[in-house]
C-alpha cells in the first residue's frame, strides 16, 4: 500500500543511527551458534576425558559386561543400557498407539465444545514435574499393577516353559514393564500434542475430497491425513523417545535399581542409565567406579545421538519418496 | 536532584553489610547427607547465638571427601572414616560429630515392633537370597511362638550410594565370613538381591508398601515413621532393641584414644547396639586459611558444648565427653596454621 501512495517520489531516505550496529548483531548471532556448538564439543571432550581410566581399562568390553561391582571395582554397563532401551521401547509401545488414538479423536471425532478443554488437559499431563510420576509409580499404580496385572499373569503362566519367564519375579510392582508404563503416560502428552498440531495442518480440501469419494473416517486418517503429516509425526515420536530415554526420576522410583540380568522377566527390578547416575555418583569414590558412571553417560549420550541422526535420516528419506507413487 | 536522606542510608547501610560479608567469612563445608539435618540445626542456632555463618552443603560422603581434598571447602563431612594412612597422605584430621545407628525393619502382618530376633549371620544370608521365607527353619528356631508367615522375603536396600549402606555392610562383613567373601562393603555394592529404594525415604516407603518385607535404614527414620524395628543379637551375645541408650554403649566400647578411625559396628558391651555408626568432619592440617579454620573448629566447639540437646530431639545421639576431651586434644594437637602455630578454637 505505501509503495503505491509513494509512485513518483524518490525513496525516503534510510536513516543510518548506527553504521557498526549491523556488524555487533550479526557477530552476536554468529557467536550465539558457534556457542552452542563449542558448548556440545565441550560436553563431549570432558565426558571423554572424564571417562578415560574406564574407557581405557575395559574399552567396548564395557558394552557387554554385565558385572556392576563397586566393592571389586568391576563395571560393565550391559544391565543400565539394556534397562534404558527396553523402558523407552515398551513405553513407544504403549504411547505411540495411544498418542495416534487421541489426536484422532481431537482432529476427527471429537465434538467441537469438547476439543478444546481435552486437548488442554493433555498438554497438562505434560507440566507435571517428573517426580511427581515417580512418588504416584510407586505408591498408588506399582501395587495395582502387582495385585491385578502380574499376581493373574504369574498364575496363567507360571507352570509354562519359556513364556513363564516373562512374568516371573516378586510381585511388588517394580521393575521395567512399571518403569515403561510410567515412561509411556509422560511421553503421551508430548507425542499426542504434535500428532494433533500435525493433524489440524492437513488441508482440508484434501480431506473433504477423500470423503466424497466416499472414504470412511479411518481411510481419511489412514490413507490421506498420516502420509501428508508423517514427517511431523516421526518428530513427535523421536520427541518423546528422547525424553523417556534421559528420565531420571520417575524410573528411579520404580524400576527397582537391580543390577541383574539373570532374568528376561519384564516384572523383574533392573537398571536403568539414568538412574545408576543419579544413584551412585554422589557417593562414588575417585577412579574407576566414577569413570564408569561418566562412560555410562557417554554412552547415552551416544544413544540418544543416534536416535536424533536415525530420525533425521528417516525424516529425509520420507521426504525423497515424496510424490513417488502419485 | 536532591538524594533522598533514605537513599544515601539504604546505600551506606548495603555498603556496609557489603564490607562486613568480605570482612567475616563464612565457613564453608560439604559432605555427607545423614548429619545434615543436625549440622543445619546447629549452624542456624550457632548463628543466632554468635552471628558467624556457616554453610553446609549435603552433597555425599564422596563429593565431600572430594571438596576438602582440593580445598574447595573448610571442612568435608563423611560418614565413612578415613583409614590414617590415608588421612597422612592427603594431610588430614578427622574427629566424629554425632552418632547414629541403622537399623533392620520389617513388615509384616500381625509382628509388633522388636517381636522378631535375628542374628547378625541369619541377617546376611536374607541379604544374600540364601533364606527366602519367613518360615524358614533358622528363623523359626530363634523365634519360637512368634507366628512367621509362609511367605517370600521382599529384600529391600538403599540404591544410591550411602554412609548408611557402608555401615550396614560392614557390619554384615563382620558377622558373615559369606557376605564378606561374595559382596564385601561399601557405600554402594553389588547386592545379590533386593529392591533398591533411594535414600532412606525411598527404602522406608518400599518396605511400608511391600508385604512381607525387610529394609534398612537410619535409627531416626525408623522411629519417626514407627517402623517394625528387629532386635538384633550383639557381640556379647545379648539381644538388644534400637534406641540411643545402646548406640552409646556401642561408642563406649571403641579405642577412641588410640584411632578416630572407629567404626562402631558389632562392639562389645551388654547393651549395644551392632550397627551403629559415627559421622565424621575432615579438615585439613596444615591450614592457608588460618581465620576460617579458626571459625570451624569455634563452630564445632561450640556444638560439642551446647548442641547435645538439639542431637537428642533430631534423634542423634551426642558424644561421650571423653570422646569430645580427646577431640579437643586432636584440634590443638594437629591443626595448625602457616606457621606452625595451633589453631584456637575457644
Amino acid at each position: 500500500m505505501t509503495a503505491l501512495s509513494t509512485h513518483g517520489e524518490p525513496p525516503p531516505e534510510r536513516r543510518v543511527v548506527a553504521p557498526w550496529a549491523d556488524a555487533v548483531f550479526s557477530l552476536l548471532a554468529h557467536g550465539a551458534a558457534w556457542f552452542t556448538l563449542l558448548l556440545l564439543v565441550a560436553i563431549i571432550g570432558s565426558l571423554l576425558m572424564g571417562a578415560m581410566p574406564a574407557i581405557r581399562e575395559y574399552g567396548l568390553g564395557f558394552l557387554t559386561n554385565a558385572e556392576w561391582d563397586p566393592v571389586k571395582e568391576k563395571f560393565g554397563g550391559l544391565v543400565m543400557i539394556y534397562g534404558t532401551l527396553m523402558t523407552s521401547f515398551i513405553a513407544l509401545l504403549i504411547a505411540v498407539p495411544v498418542s495416534f488414538g487421541i489426536a484422532l479423536f481431537l482432529t476427527e471425532l471429537s465434538p467441537a465444545w469438547l476439543k478444546r478443554p481435552l486437548g488442554t488437559a493433555i498438554e497438562l499431563l505434560a507440566a507435571v514435574p517428573s517426580i511427581v510420576y515417580g512418588m504416584w509409580g510407586l505408591l498408588v499404580f506399582g501395587p495395582i499393577l502387582a495385585t491385578y496385572v502380574q499376581g493373574p499373569l504369574q498364575k496363567m503362566f507360571g507352570g509354562v516353559p519359556y513364556l513363564g519367564a516373562f512374568f516371573s519375579g516378586p510381585p511388588v510392582g517394580i521393575g521395567i514393564l512399571s518403569a515403561g508404563i510410567i515412561l509411556a503416560i509422560m511421553i503421551i502428552p508430548f507425542i499426542a500434542s504434535v500428532m494433533r498440531d500435525v493433524f489440524e495442518v492437513t488441508p482440508p480440501m484434501l480431506k473433504e475430497s477423500a470423503y466424497a469419494l466416499g472414504s470412511t473416517t479411518w481411510e481419511v486418517v489412514w490413507r490421506i491425513v498420516l502420509p501428508y503429516t508423517k514427517a511431523g509425526v516421526v518428530g513427535g515420536i523421536m520427541l518423546g523417545l528422547g525424553r523417556a530415554l534421559g528420565e531420571t526420576m520417575a524410573v528411579t522410583f520404580v524400576i527397582g535399581n537391580m543390577n541383574q540380568l539373570d532374568s528376561l522377566s519384564i516384572f523383574e527390578a533392573a537398571n536403568s542409565i539414568t538412574s545408576a547416575l543419579a544413584n551412585e555418583f554422589a557417593e562414588a569414590g575417585e577412579g574407576l567406579h566414577q569413570a564408569s558412571l561418566i562412560y555410562l553417560g557417554l554412552v547415552l549420550f551416544f544413544i540418544t545421538f543416534v536416535v536424533l541422526a536415525l530420525s533425521k535420516w528417516l525424516l529425509s528419506s520420507l521426504k525423497k519418496n515424496e510424490g513417488k507413487r502419485t | 536532584m536532591k538524594t533522598p536522606a533514605f537513599l544515601k542510608l539504604s546505600i551506606l547501610g548495603a555498603t556496609l553489610a557489603l564490607s562486613g560479608l568480605a570482612q567475616a567469612q563464612d565457613v564453608t563445608g560439604a559432605g555427607a547427607t545423614f548429619p545434615a539435618p543436625i549440622y543445619a540445626k546447629w549452624a542456624d542456632a550457632y548463628n543466632k547465638a554468635t552471628g558467624a555463618r556457616i554453610n553446609y552443603q549435603s552433597v555425599g560422603s564422596g563429593a565431600g571427601i572430594k571438596q576438602i581434598k582440593s580445598k574447595t571447602v573448610d571442612f568435608g563431612a563423611s560418614d565413612m572414616p578415613l583409614k590414617d594412612d590415608e588421612l597422612a597422605t592427603d594431610g588430614l584430621v578427622q574427629f566424629p560429630t554425632v552418632i547414629g545407628g541403622v537399623v533392620p525393619v520389617v513388615n509384616i502382618v500381625g509382628i509388633t515392633p522388636g517381636q522378631i530376633k535375628l542374628t547378625g549371620a541369619l541377617l546376611g544370608d536374607i541379604y544374600l537370597g540364601k533364606i527366602t521365607k519367613w518360615n524358614d527353619a533358622a528363623l523359626t528356631a530363634l523365634n519360637p511362638g512368634v507366628p512367621l508367615p509362609d511367605a517370600a522375603i521382599a529384600v529391600v536396600r538403599r540404591a544410591d550410594g550411602s554412609g548408611t549402606t557402608f555401615i550396614f555392610t560392614n557390619y554384615l562383613s563382620k558377622v558373615s565370613a559369606d557376605w564378606k567373601a561374595k559382596v564385601g562393603e561399601g557405600t554402594a555394592v553389588n547386592w545379590p538381591t533386593g529392591a533398591g529404594g533411594k535414600g532412606n525415604e525411598g527404602v522406608s516407603a518400599f518396605v511400608q508398601r511391600l508385604p512381607n518385607s525387610i529394609g534398612y535404614v537410619e535409627y531416626a527414620y525408623a522411629k519417626q515413621n514407627k517402623m517394625s524395628f528387629v532386635q538384633l543379637r550383639n557381640k556379647d551375645g545379648g539381644y538388644v532393641k534400637p534406641d540411643d541408650t545402646a548406640f552409646k554403649a556401642a561408642a563406649a566400647g571403641a579405642d577412641w584414644a588410640k584411632s578416630f578411625y572407629q567404626i562402631l559396628t558389632e562392639q562389645p558391651g551388654k547393651d549395644s547396639w551392632p550397627i551403629t555408626g559415627a559421622t565424621y568432619i575432615l579438615m585439613h592440617k596444615s591450614q592457608d586459611k588460618p581465620a576460617n579454620a579458626a571459625n570451624a573448629l569455634k563452630f564445632f566447639e561450640w556444638a560439642y558444648n551446647q548442641g547435645d540437646k538439639m542431637a537428642d530431639d533430631l534423634d542423634y545421639v551426642a558424644l561421650p565427653p571423653s570422646v569430645k576431651d580427646l577431640v579437643r586434644k586432636q584440634w590443638g594437637a594437629q591443626i595448625k596454621d602457616a606457621g606452625g602455630k595451633a589453631v584456637a578454637f575457644k
